[in-house]
């Protein structure tokens, strides 16, 4: 009775796709500007400070691009790590403050301390479209020469860190020093 | 101390459930008394020690013991205690241990009525609902313990998430987890009668007040959650197709499918191996549900706790449960099935179109959720089905469904006249298609053909389920409380049906800019901002408007719709103002400021909308009614079993309106 069997057949071929699916992360979604060089860049400082935070900022030594917003739940979620690894001057880290109003983001840092070197105020959501962000937060690993080298999204963690930014940072140390 | 001894009493609990999956199984297949006995002991006292465990998290809510890292995250001292019993199914950790509660409560429910099932029947029951209750207590102890300490303890807690903090939610969760894991008792039955062999008219009618009772509670879980996401998200839709959403709604339709096999097998013993295959795979789905919410394995907005460990683990679950349950089925169903002939036109049949097009619904919606799964482990890229996918795909089986209904009430089992029905009901017939045509033009002044088919079909269907009983009654024939209870849930379908068709056809969303002073017009209403207020909730502050709404100059209704910002986790949510009355909805969001005063809200106007939830509330009170069937409490108290014959006149007299 062939027909009895066609149901466990159906299960086990969605348990397959079940198995595989489980393997890819659903929040992996592949950044065109992977490998890329930077987009430029201009915004205003949050800071009202009269220099713009643009791409030649990021110039020279290794950097962290940071999308945040006060609204955004899960950029709370990370903020205590964004500010061990600013104490602890691991990296610096600049801030692209996206979709949110000035005196919110400003009161936002007084209350929760500022890791950024600085932040950007995206007034518009232009650079942010340049950027190809997805949700809040985003966060960019961009090296000496301007190239987006390693691009996560969600909250960051130490796991996180340790997992993909480490050995990243460490190969690009490397490859100064070679 | 306190949260160490709710850890220890899951423990306690598993042993009780292994105790529980094991011995009586083994002594249902040997004959052995003494061991099927301990099943219904060993799950009251699993029940117990589950219950001690669930209090224990609940005291721990309700005197904020921010030392639990579950409770830290989830609730907060300035949390009102409502809220913060509520809070223990706010996440992943507690809404599992909810649902192990849940099975607790349905397994005890079956133990404790076990007197009229023989005992290797309640013994194998029994033993299976024990090995789903090891599953889910080692997943919860091994990979989302609730008990877990925070150290150091944290000083406050990170607060409830303010989209969950709403009256709806509080009981959403339970019934829906009630009505999805009440299908694992209909899983259990199909599971013993496979492995006992047996499989007869009295197995449908044990089995199937169970299936009626988890449908009640599932249907009207979801139709809660419609409702909140109606109000709460602020977006003014009912149903999104998201596939949180779906997964609640496949088991749905399968447990509609199966309770339609259930009277089928149980009065005229056909459609075993359907039957089955239908309680295999309403729970099947409900775990599927279950894993697909929890593995993160597809992204949706519902989708609260994602991680891959969990993930594996539900997923290896899913692979022992229901590929041993659809082995089992295509190593015994065969022998299990009878054969008996029935005409194309009598009831049986109808029921059979009934399931298939249930079915075919279920498997659309699961490819459809699930297609861009198999987009992305085909390395296609990534896709999304959306709203209008669902829509179509699901309006196919169902709009003729729709129509069968009316027609396969009047039919009757073994033999049927078409013709007869058809011509006893040629006026019912007139009145729909004169209403589905005429009725859209002159309320709204337009109408097409798909808004013209949804109107016929919900006026044919609460037509001819007021028209089919009035017959009976006529013709002399004592209605029993479960004919009543069919007509009911099918006259609730029709409400349903013409709710969902006017508002899709005929609401009106529109976005428009307000500010003091300028009164803006939507779908012929007009709404003026009179003032903004701000304010402080328990632990939000908000900014409430007060729009006066007014049709052709006199005052329909003053709307407070509110902005609220929750303070601990910085968000901000949307309570929209609806003035709601049977006709129809006016529905006013705030949206964002727009600078000068002005702000962008959401104005909508949205005709029978209330018909959809009515329709499902009419529909679980028919199946309410029907489950209070005598044939249902006398067979319960009977300890003799029905013999053949006897069950055979019953079935006869009972006929006209069973199913």
């Amino acid at each position: 009775m062939v027909r009895f069997l066609v149901p466990l057949g159906i299960f086990v071929a969605l348990a397959a796709f079940f198995v595989i699916g489980l393997q890819k992360d659903p929040t992996l979604i592949p950044s065109p500007l992977l490998d890329q060089q930077l987009p430029a860049f201009s915004m205003q400082s949050l800071d009202d400070e009269p220099v713009p935070v643009d791409h030649t900022a990021l110039a020279g030594r290794p950097t962290l691009l940071n999308v945040w917003g006060s609204w955004c739940y899960n950029c709370r979620v990370e903020h205590d790590f964004l500010m061990q690894l600013s104490r602890n001057d691991v990296i610096d880290i600049y801030g692209l403050n996206w979709n949110d109003a000035r005196e919110d983001a400003r009161g936002w840092l007084r209350q929760f301390g500022n890791p950024y070197v600085a932040s950007g105020h995206d007034i518009d959501g232009r650079v942010a479209i340049d950027f190809g962000v997805y949700g809040a937060p985003e966060t960019f690993l961009v090296d000496g020469n301007g190239t987006i080298v390693h691009k996560h999204i969600g909250p960051l963690s130490p796991d996180v860190w340790l997992a993909d930014f480490v050995p990243r940072l460490a190969a690009l140390d490397r490859a100064v020093s070679q | 101390m306190i949260p160490e001894l709710g850890q220890i009493a899951l423990i306690i609990a598993l042993a009780l459930a292994a105790l529980q999956g094991t011995l009586p199984l083994i002594g249902a297949h040997r004959g052995d008394t003494a061991m099927m006995s301990l099943a219904k002991p060993a799950a009251l006292a699993q029940f117990g020690f589950v219950l001690i465990a669930f209090l224990i998290l609940v005291n721990a809510f309700v005197t904020s013991d921010f030392s639990l890292q579950y409770v830290a995250t989830n609730s907060n001292s300035q949390l009102p205690v409502m809220f913060r019993v509520a809070a223990v199914w706010g996440a992943h950790e507690g809404s599992m241990l909810l649902w192990i509660l849940i099975l607790a409560v349905w397994t005890s429910a079956v133990a404790l009525r076990s007197r009229s099932l023989p005992l290797d029947i309640s013994a194998r029951v029994l033993g299976v609902l024990g090995l789903l209750s090891v599953g889910t207590l080692l997943f919860t102890l091994f990979t989302s313990n609730p008990f877990l300490r925070l150290q150091p303890a944290a000083s406050d807690g990170v607060d409830l998430n303010p989209l969950l903090q709403d009256p709806a939610l509080i009981i959403h969760p339970p019934m829906l987890y009630v009505g999805y894991v009440g299908l694992s008792v209909a899983f259990a039955f199909a599971i013993a009668a496979m492995l006992s062999g047996k499989l007869d008219r009295q197995w449908a009618r044990w089995t199937r007040p169970w299936t009626t009772a988890a449908w009640v509670f599932l249907t009207l879980g979801i139709s809660l959650g419609s409702w909140w996401a109606y109000y709460e998200l602020g977006w003014g839709g009912w149903w999104f197709w998201d596939p949180v959403e779906n997964a609640s709604f496949m088991p749905w339709l399968a447990a509609t499918a199966l309770f339609h096999s259930l009277a089928v097998t149980e009065s005229r013993g056909l459609f075993k191996s359907w039957t089955l295959l239908l309680a295999i795979m309403a729970f099947s789905l409900s775990l599927l549900g279950t894993f697909l919410v929890r593995s993160g394995i597809l992204v949706s907005v519902h989708a609260f706790a994602s991680d891959p460990a969990r993930g594996y683990f539900i997923l290896a679950f899913l692979l022992v449960v229901i590929g041993i349950a659809l082995a089992l089925y295509a190593w015994r169903a065969p022998s299990l099935d009878t054969q008996a002939g029935f005409e194309a036109t009598s009831r049986e049949t109808f029921l059979l179109l009934n399931n298939v097009l249930l079915v075919i619904a279920a498997s659309l919606i699961l490819i459809g959720t699930l297609y861009p799964l198999f987009v992305e482990a085909l390395d296609l890229g990534k896709v999304s089905v959306g709203k209008d996918v669902f829509e179509l795909v699901f309006i196919i089986p169902m709009l003729p469904l729709a129509f069968l209904i009316g027609v396969g009430m009047h039919t009757t089992w073994r033999t049927g006249n078409l013709a007869y029905v058809l011509r006893q009901f040629r006026w019912l017939i007139a009145v729909s298609l004169v209403a589905g045509i005429v009725v859209p033009f002159a309320v709204f002044g337009s109408n097409n053909v798909m808004t013209a088919l949804g109107i016929i079909a919900a006026i044919w269907i609460m037509l001819a389920s007021i028209g089919a009983p009035l017959k009976l009654v006529r013709g002399g024939t004592a209605l029993t409380r479960s004919a009543v209870g069919m007509h009911l849930a099918h006259f609730g379908v029709g409400l349903f049906t013409l709710g969902a068709t006017v508002v899709s056809s005929f609401g009106v969303e529109a976005d428009r800019s307000i500010s003091a002073g300028q009164p803006v017009t939507a779908a012929g209403y007009t709404f003026e901002l009179r003032s903004l207020e701000e304010g402080q909730g328990p632990n939000y502050a908000f900014l409430k408007g007060v729009v006066d709404v007014t049709k052709d100059g006199k005052p329909v209704a003053t709307l407070f719709p509110e902005k609220r910002r929750y303070q601990r986790q910085e968000s901000l949510m949307t309570e929209a103002g609806i003035d709601g009355r049977i006709a129809r909805d006016v529905f006013v969001a705030l949206g964002d400021p727009l600078g000068n005063d002005a702000w962008s809200v959401r104005l909508q106007y949205k005709p029978l909308i209330r018909l959809i939830w009515l329709g499902t509330i009419v529909m679980a009170l028919g199946g309410l009614l029907a489950l209070s069937d005598r044939r249902y409490r006398v067979a319960s108290a009977a300890k003799t079993r029905v013999t053949g014959a006897e069950s055979t006149k019953r079935a006869e007299t009972a006929a006209p309106g069973t199913a």
